[in-house]
């Protein structure tokens, strides 16, 4: 009998870290060859790591949530043979196989070493998130099983009272059922029944049903790892990096909405269905060509901030998993439908998790719509190193004045963030009141 | 016709008719009650009552008969003789002091007792008549109608009540003691009947189809009287069944166990093979109401098929005993007044008066296990009683059922002579949901046969101090 190791493997792509997001097995099972082991999540993608031995399982290199250096150690597994771990002290070796045993337990030291190389970590070790002092997944179940003081009966469990106590739940007109019961054995006393009556009156003006639900007593605890745990990173970096600086202007969609009922009426059926992102799109292109301060990366370690000709764009998705970002690559290079095409093409690629590195990455300025959940006015979060964010509100037809005259509009609101460093708020002022401006006449996102 | 209009109209005047009646009067409510025979049903006329005052003189004057030969008391009896017709009249002098009192109660509450045979006419309109035959004497109409007509006494078919054949009813007010009596029916009657017979001095046989007396309780309970039938002399034929008299009409021809026929000489045979509801024979059946089997089928609140037409008692089908139908009654009563009243009794005792006395309350150990309870249960002998020593009667156990996880109680059972008494404390503890450590910690006054509850639950608890 041997003991093999199996390491983190190189993801490619310069990963020097990824975190472990999920187990398949535990210590004590027997896996087979190919059988997968573990889930490890990069920046972008979620890797699985498969067994290249058969074996029975001796110890596991992490907890979930872990953030393990490519090369560390995932897993210890017996196997027959040799195996690849070879040295003089069997079972009790001291610095390998400790680190090994002991990675649980050391892990939160661990990890600010390995953030260094991580490329998102040139923060002073933000990434020694706590871990939880016990696996959450077996600390939850045995809360929940913490029963609060007066038993509550299962369905159809007899209600356990004194011919009095019955006679007075009749006469109250209280169902003995759902009284929580505190005497030995459940047994329910006068003074539950007196309680749960005098919580009911307080609660509601007599005559009325009970609408008030029981108290309840359970948490969940959630991990935060994974995807979860990297928004969590992005948004805490750009709120406490970036002074923001939000901007709210409302716009006139009513022509713009026609010529996209129009559009959709006339090639809707063989090019598909536009919606306002692609005009959005096209006119932040326009916009970002006249206040090119907008379009740009900021790197403000090193103090320099990038102009970018091309309109890479990023779209704020929202996926199963959490908030991504896939990015239309040079968005200006896209006609309407095209555009269209992508974004769809895009959000499905992010919410399968089939979306690839490059599509997930380097955008320049991004668009976030909460669609029909748009609300009035938000206060978008700018994706770090951008400086500009446009979000889009809800589109609601509203009476305005047009030449003296109560006229129906198709109303929409622009709630965009900038970063205040770099960006004037004139200037991001004057990009706003552009696509405004191409919005509400649109002949003139087609036409120079 | 005369036409009296009324609020609750009760048919039956037995322990369920006249209770609800009391209680309605009680509350205000204008109450009829129609009775034909005497107040008090057959419990206080016919069952419960009398036989229990017949079972004390046959075991007076067996205890008597007993000391004649000389007793380990140092008690001696030159001769023991029984006047029966006096039994009789001092019984009925009972019979008629408690019914008379039913009648003193319901007058004093207000309550209308209209004496005569109830016709139902519909729902709400019941005609009265005095003897079956002649015309409606009146006609009663009223918002509720409460029907406690009660049970019937079951007869053979192949052997019909009349000459040597007698019902309970009929044994009950005997002329004379019978040389050889055969009992029909090894069930709590014939059995309580039996052995009055039996201390009077008849030979007594009992015939029962099943292959054991007492077939609703359960063996170990069953045994201690089995064993005292056997020293009394009663011959017990199990698993026979009776075919009818012979063709001279003074045997009773049975069926063994093993496919034989053989003949029982009987100077009178006792029929009690059970109760029926008493559901024909007053237009009972003009209102099809629902029914579950032979009984009137009801909901938890006494409620008939039909609007304002409530049953309870016997009527209602097992178990025919006189406590339920007063709870039942009392219960209808108040939910005519108005209160919110459901018929949820943790458990019902029910007690048989043999020798030595079974009462049983709530589950045994087995119907526990057949809900797929978990139960621990634990009996305490008599003959480590010391009360039971001093009343030469130590045979017979006090056994507990509770859950295992809780403790909760859920069942007393108890063999043995007087334990019908202990029947009041075994109810009360499943009523007010105790637990053996309730009943553990009560201090039990020594000496008495309660002391044998407090142990019994000790020793389930595992740590009994007199055994």
């Amino acid at each position: 009998m041997g003991i093999h190791i199996i390491k983190m493997p190189d993801i490619g792509e310069g990963i020097a870290e990824v975190e472990l997001v999920a187990w398949h097995v535990q210590v004590g099972d027997t896996v087979a060859e190919d059988q997968i082991l573990a889930d490890v999540m990069t920046d972008k993608a979620t890797v699985e790591i498969p067994s290249s031995v058969a074996g029975k399982v001796l110890a596991l290199g992490g907890v979930v949530g872990q953030v393990m250096a490519v090369g560390s150690e995932v897993i210890r597994i017996e196997v027959e043979g040799a195996g690849n771990f070879k040295s003089e002290m069997p079972l009790a070796p001291v610095n390998h196989a400790q680190a090994a045993t002991n990675l649980v337990a050391s892990a939160a030291a661990q990890e600010p070493d390995n953030a260094v190389a991580a490329p998102a970590a040139s923060a002073p070790a933000p990434v020694s998130l706590p871990l939880p002092s016990q696996p959450a997944p077996h600390a939850m179940p045995a809360r929940a099983q913490h029963a609060p003081a007066a038993l509550v009966r299962a369905p159809g469990d007899k209600p356990i009272a004194s011919p009095a106590v019955r006679r007075q739940a009749w006469d109250l007109g209280v169902e003995l059922q759902f009284v929580p019961g505190t005497g030995t054995a459940g047994r329910i006393t006068h003074e539950d029944l007196q309680s749960y009556v005098a919580r009911a009156a307080q609660a509601q003006p007599a005559g009325t049903a009970d609408q008030r639900f029981a108290q309840r007593l359970d948490e969940q605890t959630v991990p935060v790892i994974g995807l979860r745990r990297k928004i969590a990173q992005k948004m805490q970096d750009a709120k406490r990096r970036i002074p923001h600086f939000t901007y709210v202007e409302e716009v006139d969609m009513t022509e713009l909405e026609a010529l996209r009922a129009k559009l959709n009426a006339k090639h809707g059926k063989e090019r598909g269905r536009l919606t306002v992102l692609p005009f959005l799109v096209r006119a932040v292109v326009l916009a970002a060509r006249e206040r090119p301060v907008v379009n740009a990366r900021f790197d403000d370690d090193a103090g320099v901030v990038t102009r970018h000709g091309a309109v890479h764009l990023g779209i704020a998705t929202q996926t199963e998993g959490g908030l991504m970002v896939p990015v239309i690559r040079h968005a200006e290079t896209l006609d309407m439908w095209a555009c269209a095409a992508e974004v769809v093409r895009l959000s499905e690629a992010a919410r399968s998790g089939k979306a690839t590195r490059d599509e997930l990455g380097g955008s320049t300025i991004t668009i976030t719509s909460l669609g029909a959940l748009g609300g009035i006015v938000s206060t978008p979060v700018i994706n770090h190193p951008e400086v500009a964010i446009v979000g889009i509100n809800r589109m609601v037809e509203r009476p305005m004045m047009r030449n003296g005259a109560v006229v129906a509009r198709q109303m929409m609101n622009l709630s965009s963030s900038f970063d205040h460093r770099v960006v004037d708020g004139m200037h991001a002022a004057e990009f706003i009141q552009l696509i405004r401006g191409y919005l509400e006449c649109p002949a003139t996102l087609f036409v120079e | 016709m005369d036409i009296q209009h009324t609020t609750l109209l009760i048919i039956g005047g037995g322990p369920g008719g006249y209770v609800a009646a009391i209680r309605a009067a009680q509350l205000g409510i204008a109450t009829t009650l129609v009775e034909g025979d005497q107040l008090g049903g057959t419990c206080l006329n016919v069952g419960c009552i009398p036989s229990k005052a017949m079972i004390h003189a046959a075991d007076a004057y067996h205890q008597a008969h007993h000391f004649m030969g000389g007793s380990a008391l140092g008690i001696h009896v030159e001769s023991a003789r029984i006047d029966i017709a006096q039994t009789v009249r001092w019984k009925d002098g009972i019979v008629a002091r408690l019914t008379g009192g039913v009648g003193a109660l319901l007058k004093k509450h207000g309550v209308k007792v209209i004496k005569g045979w109830a016709h139902i006419v519909d729902g709400k309109t019941v005609d009265v008549t005095l003897d079956h035959t002649a015309g409606p004497a009146v006609r009663i109409q009223g918002e509720h109608l409460l029907l406690a007509t009660g049970s019937v006494e079951l007869g053979l078919p192949g052997m019909p009540f009349g000459g040597r054949v007698i019902s309970s009813t009929q044994a009950l007010s005997p002329d004379s003691i019978p040389k050889k009596l055969v009992v029909v029916g090894g069930g709590y009657i014939g059995l309580e009947l039996g052995l009055v017979y039996r201390k009077l001095g008849a030979d007594v046989t009992v015939v029962e189809a099943q292959d054991r007396i007492l077939p609703l309780y359960d063996e170990e309970l069953t045994k201690p009287v089995s064993t005292s039938l056997r020293k009394l002399g009663l011959q017990v034929h199990l698993g026979s069944k009776v075919q009818g008299l012979n063709a001279a009409g003074d045997a009773v021809r049975v069926l063994d166990g093993a496919g034989r026929e053989i003949e029982i000489p009987a100077d009178q045979v006792l029929v009690a093979i059970g109760r029926a509801p008493h559901t024909h024979g007053w237009g009972l059946e003009k209102l099809m109401l629902a029914m579950q089997g032979r009984a009137l089928k009801v909901d938890d609140q006494c409620r008939t098929s039909m609007r304002n037409v409530w049953a309870i008692g016997d009527l209602t089908g097992e178990p025919m005993l006189a406590h339920r139908a007063m709870a039942q009654g009392e219960m209808v009563a108040e939910i005519i007044s108005g209160k919110r009243r459901h018929f949820a009794p943790a458990a019902i005792a029910a007690v048989c008066f043999t020798d030595p006395e079974i009462v049983v309350v709530g589950q045994s150990p087995v119907d526990a296990a057949k809900v797929g309870l978990d139960c621990i249960s634990a009996h305490f002998p008599f003959a480590a009683n010391g009360r039971a020593m001093t009343l030469e009667a130590t045979d017979g156990f006090v056994r507990v059922v509770a859950r295992r996880d809780n403790h909760r109680i859920v069942g007393w059972q108890a063999v043995g002579a007087g334990v019908s008494e202990l029947s009041t404390a075994f109810s009360h503890s499943i009523e007010m949901g105790a637990c053996l450590e309730d009943v553990a910690g009560t201090i039990h006054a020594h000496p008495t046969l309660g002391e044998a509850v407090q142990e019994a639950a000790l020793r389930a608890l595992g740590h009994a101090l007199h055994v």
